[in-house]
């Protein structure tokens, strides 16, 4: 039997769940092959900030011991890693940032409680750009992400090192975190599917925030099969986060199998017209002929003011961050600058020297939006763009059942190509961030590859339509291998 | 007070809201713990936490609006105010800002000239407090207590309709009163659960347009307040007065040495950046919540004061003193509701006697060593003519000093009032016999002896004659002859 099982690494988190089950192998054996193979990887991809090797492997054989005795959970012994935005007890939980360096959180996170009382086991934690605020990891005070299609190139941002962990096949799974598109850009630029659950669905309980009103905790996997697996135990109203909604959690694994006969896909036609890559295009276009061939049909739809999410999203996020990171001030944890003169000279240094350029460049942002004579030039109008967007989002979905097309312009850039200016590094996130600013579910899938570099498609719902974005993906991934290919030397 | 000028006063309260835990998170709200214990993560502003409102601040805060005649408003929002102090742990205090919860109330007190005064209430918000900071006896270094942080407050923002530091301290008691009655602050000044800060300008009489303002921090009692706005009046007048201008500023009273002084205005460019906390929903509030809380509220100072009135034939002044708190007033009704048909009597000896004690122990009514019921029993002895006023007093001070019902203190002390005329009358020709000399004088029309002789023949009674019909008795003994 063991000559002809698939190698640990290369399963989806569905099959090792299989495999577990009919003792093909210990979740011991299965964490004891992924760290080897992080520990072979991973000085060339950075994707980790911590591994926890030691616990993960306890945890595994406490979990194999709980198997024997009949107490396993829906995740039991399956291996896990988490973006170090997410607190971990008695781990260290940096955000990527020098300013939370030697933090080690008191609590877990939900997300994490609820993943590990699912009996997931974690390996580790993963590198981010700082506070998430990046499209191209470059921004983690612990190094950049690299590409496992390309180490040159960036693997996307700012959930870079949960999807390069998936990609180059270290994890089978990794949870991010999406407040523009950092979970489903990403996963485009690795050949991965990053899952954005609508805003709300997911507890924000002990996930450090970027923008409040933005930020949403999703998974970062190689089937839709194995992000519905994680969102049923992930999703569901927590009483400790205000903003997340008292909803039904369906099985999402179960509804799958809807087919896409009869499925109305909208597609929006400013997508393909100007910035997105002619081959990037062919490929998006490629992949909606073949849902169209299961019998979908493409709708084309208008949404008229989506040209303005980029300038919107970064009034929005911009002014929530300068104020949910003024809690980072030297006094009760984190970096501390050494002999402060006086208060004003512990803020500045602890402050200037805490945060990297890219988060002290989104603070004076906005700090300045929200600023009195600012206010409502550009946080209020923002606000009120915003509403608009989501009526034209809601208008679409009248018409549609989802919304497809492409989930980044270009595949992976190079490492250093837009650090220069940061407009261009926005202008990354043109297509994921107006979900973010509706609140609605998005998936990206891969659908082909240019130049040896994955493309991804973008599968947008209605909130609370996790179901059929999932199973519009899974269905297309039935259709399709994409996914299946593996970059070169992570087989 | 110079006449020239009027004074234009606007006061801003804080009140801490009496719930068990604080208002975005379960830590609990409990005064005097030592420091830092009592405040959770959520508390502390740790990296990834989010408040969650304690739905107990809104129905207090709703009971408020209802109290004060105010509009509750059907959709709130909780806002961040932004600025860095070390005791402010997000970086940002919780509060209200645009959409407060109360709106559009008012309150009405006795003015300057006794008569019945409006003044209105712009609205009550709610926020959270911040921490501590201490520097005293610190070598060149601070520590900082955050227990109080996140404890609720309801800021309440009156009308600049108040024209005296008399009316501000009649406004900020009846406030004061209001949120006790109403349960909903236990309004303990020493422990700065009831403070103030009072916006004071002043203006020629007849001008339109209002003065600068400074605005007084840290009154924390009714006394400071009336103080401090006195002498921030006098301040401001001998400024302008003296050719000046009044700066916009924020001044802080000084009760050692009873003046205001400008603080340091290093923070004056604070720029707050409000904006809507995206970690809180709006709270909506429907007119079937608002209407259960209407049906929750007691009945409040001005309608119990109007009642007693009414109900008890009391005088005003005495209504109002038995209805300042809750425990006041139902100690008098339980007192006459014992003690039936005297209210008065009852008022008297509840404003009298007993307040007395209760000052001098420093008491709370709550925590009287005399009982409605026994206080009852007592002034039935004096109704009763067992004794009197005089000894009634003695009585008292006994049952304070638990030595047992007025009954049994009568009994023990053999203070039976002497009512028996032929006894009083006895003892009234002896003390007549013993001065002869006095008689004389008393007759020829020195009629002031009358008390000389009262106190004669109640010493000779050993202080239990009744008054009264000493008097009677030896007035007719002598002018008989």
């Amino acid at each position: 039997m063991v000559g002809q099982q698939q190698a640990l690494h290369t399963q989806t988190l569905a099959e090792l769940a299989k495999g577990l089950l009919n003792a093909e192998f210990s979740s011991y054996e299965l964490v004891e092959c992924l760290l080897s193979r992080i520990e072979e990887h991973d000085s060339s991809l950075n994707a980790f900030i911590s591994v926890m090797a030691e616990q993960a492997l306890t945890d595994a054989a406490a979990s194999d011991k709980a198997r024997a005795k009949g107490e396993v959970g829906l995740l039991g012994g399956l291996p896990i890693v988490h973006k170090d935005i997410f607190c971990t007890k008695g781990i260290l939980t940096t955000c990527g940032s020098r300013m939370l360096e030697n933090f080690i959180s008191p609590y877990d996170a939900s997300v994490v409680e609820q993943l590990s009382s699912a009996g997931a086991v974690i390996l580790g934690k993963t590198n981010m750009d700082e506070f998430a605020m990046g499209s191209s990891n470059e921004t983690s005070y612990f190094g950049p992400v690299r590409n496992p299609w390309d180490i040159e190139r960036t693997p996307g941002g700012s959930s870079g090192g949960s999807a390069a962990a998936v990609a180059a096949r270290l994890v089978p799974v990794a949870t991010g975190t999406d407040t523009g598109g950092s979970i489903r850009q990403p996963a485009a630029l690795t050949n991965t599917v990053g899952l954005k659950p609508t805003y709300g669905r997911v507890s924000r309980y002990g996930m450090i925030a970027f923008a409040s009103s933005l930020d949403q905790a999703g998974v970062i996997t190689r089937t839709a099969e194995d992000a519905a697996m994680l969102l049923t135990a992930m999703a569901g109203f927590d009483e400790r986060d205000s903003t997340s909604v008292d909803h039904p959690v369906p099985d999402y694994v179960e509804s799958l199998t809807r087919p896409l006969q009869g499925l109305r896909i909208g597609i929006i036609q400013q997508h393909f017209d100007s910035g997105l890559d002619e081959k990037c295009a062919s490929r998006v276009k490629d992949a909606l002929n073949v849902l169209e061939q299961q019998g979908a049909s493409l709708i084309e739809i208008d949404l008229p003011n989506l040209d303005l999410s980029v300038p919107t999203y970064y009034v929005v996020a911009t002014a929530e961050c300068s104020s949910n990171l003024s809690r980072f001030d030297g006094v009760r944890f984190g970096y501390r600058a050494d002999d402060a003169k006086d208060l004003l000279d512990l803020y500045c240094r602890s402050r200037g020297n805490g945060f990297g350029v890219e988060v002290k460049r989104r603070i004076m942002t906005g700090t300045y939006v929200l600023s009195a004579g600012y206010y409502d030039a550009y946080y209020l109008k923002a606000q009120k763009v915003r509403q608009l967007i989501s009526q034209d989002f809601k208008n679409a979905f009248e018409k549609v059942d989802v919304i497809a097309g492409p989930t980044t312009p270009t595949p992976a850039f190079p490492l250093g190509d837009k650090m220069d200016n940061p407009i261009t590094m926005y202008l990354n996130d043109i297509y994921t961030i107006g979900v973010n600013l509706a609140g609605l579910p998005g998936i990206s899938v891969p659908c082909g590859f240019v130049d040896d570099l994955p493309v991804g498609l973008q599968i947008i719902g209605p909130h609370f339509a996790e179901e059929t974005i999932l199973a519009c993906a899974h269905q297309y991934q039935q259709y399709t291998n994409w996914h299946q290919r593996c970059p070169e030397g992570y087989e | 007070m110079n006449s020239a000028w009027e004074v234009v006063i606007g006061l801003e309260i804080h009140t801490q809201l009496a719930t068990i835990s604080k208002i975005f998170s379960g830590a609990p709200t409990k005064y005097g713990a030592s420091p830092n214990t009592q405040a959770c993560l959520v508390d502390l502003g740790y990296p990834g936490v989010l408040p969650v409102l304690n739905a107990e601040v809104v129905r207090m805060a709703c009971k408020f609006g209802l109290a004060v005649n105010a509009r509750v408003a059907s959709r709130c929002v909780f806002a961040r105010k932004n600025y860095f102090y070390p005791d402010l742990p997000k970086g940002y205090q919780i509060s209200q800002y645009e959409l407060p919860i109360v709106h559009d109330g008012e309150l009405i007190i006795k003015g300057d000239k006794g008569e019945d005064k409006r003044v209105g209430i712009t609205r009550a918000h709610l926020e959270e407090d911040a921490g501590k900071s201490i520097h005293e006896g610190l070598d060149r270094s601070s520590r900082i207590d955050l227990n109080r942080a996140g404890t609720p407050l309801l800021e309440i923002v009156s009308e600049p309709d108040i024209r005296s530091a008399k009316e501000a301290v009649a406004y900020m008691r009846k406030i004061h009163s209001i949120v006790r009655y109403l349960e909903i602050s236990d309004g303990n000044m020493q422990e700065g659960s009831f403070r103030c800060d009072a916006n004071v300008s002043v203006r020629p009489h007849g001008q339109d347009k209002l003065g600068t303002r400074s605005e007084l921090k840290n009154l924390n009692s009714f006394r400071f307040v009336e103080k401090a706005i006195n002498f921030e009046i006098e301040r401001q007048i001998n400024v302008l007065e003296d050719g000046g201008e009044v700066a916009q500023e924020t001044r802080f009273y000084d009760s050692d040495q009873d003046e205001t002084r400008a603080m340091r205005s290093k923070e004056e460019a604070n720029d707050y950046r409000y904006f809507p906390d995206p970690d809180l929903l709006p709270v909506e509030l429907d007119e079937a919540f608002i209407a259960e809380v209407k049906k929750t509220l007691p009945e409040l100072p001005d309608a119990k004061q109007t009642r007693f009135v009414k109900q008890y034939k009391l005088r005003a002044a005495d209504a109002e003193i038995l209805t300042v708190s809750r425990a006041v007033a139902d100690y008098f009704e339980a007192t006459v509701a014992a003690f039936k048909d005297h209210p008065k009597i009852a008022a008297n000896w509840i404003t009298g006697n007993l307040s007395a004690a209760l000052n001098r122990d420093e008491l709370d009514i709550t925590d009287s060593k005399v009982n409605p019921v026994d206080l009852a029993e007592l002034l039935s002895r004096i109704q009763d003519r067992t004794i009197s006023g005089k000894m009634a007093k003695e009585v008292f001070e006994a049952m304070w000093a638990d030595k047992g019902s007025a009954d049994e203190i009568i009994e023990a002390k053999g203070m039976r009032q002497i009512t028996d005329s032929s006894a009083i009358e006895k003892i009234v020709n002896i003390v007549l016999a013993k001065n002869p000399n006095q008689v004389e004088q008393y007759r020829a029309g020195k009629e002031k002896l009358l008390g000389f002789f009262v106190g004669q023949v109640m010493k000779e009674s050993g202080g239990k004659a009744n008054p009264s019909q000493v008097n009677r008795v030896l007035k007719a003994y002598l002018n008989k002859d």
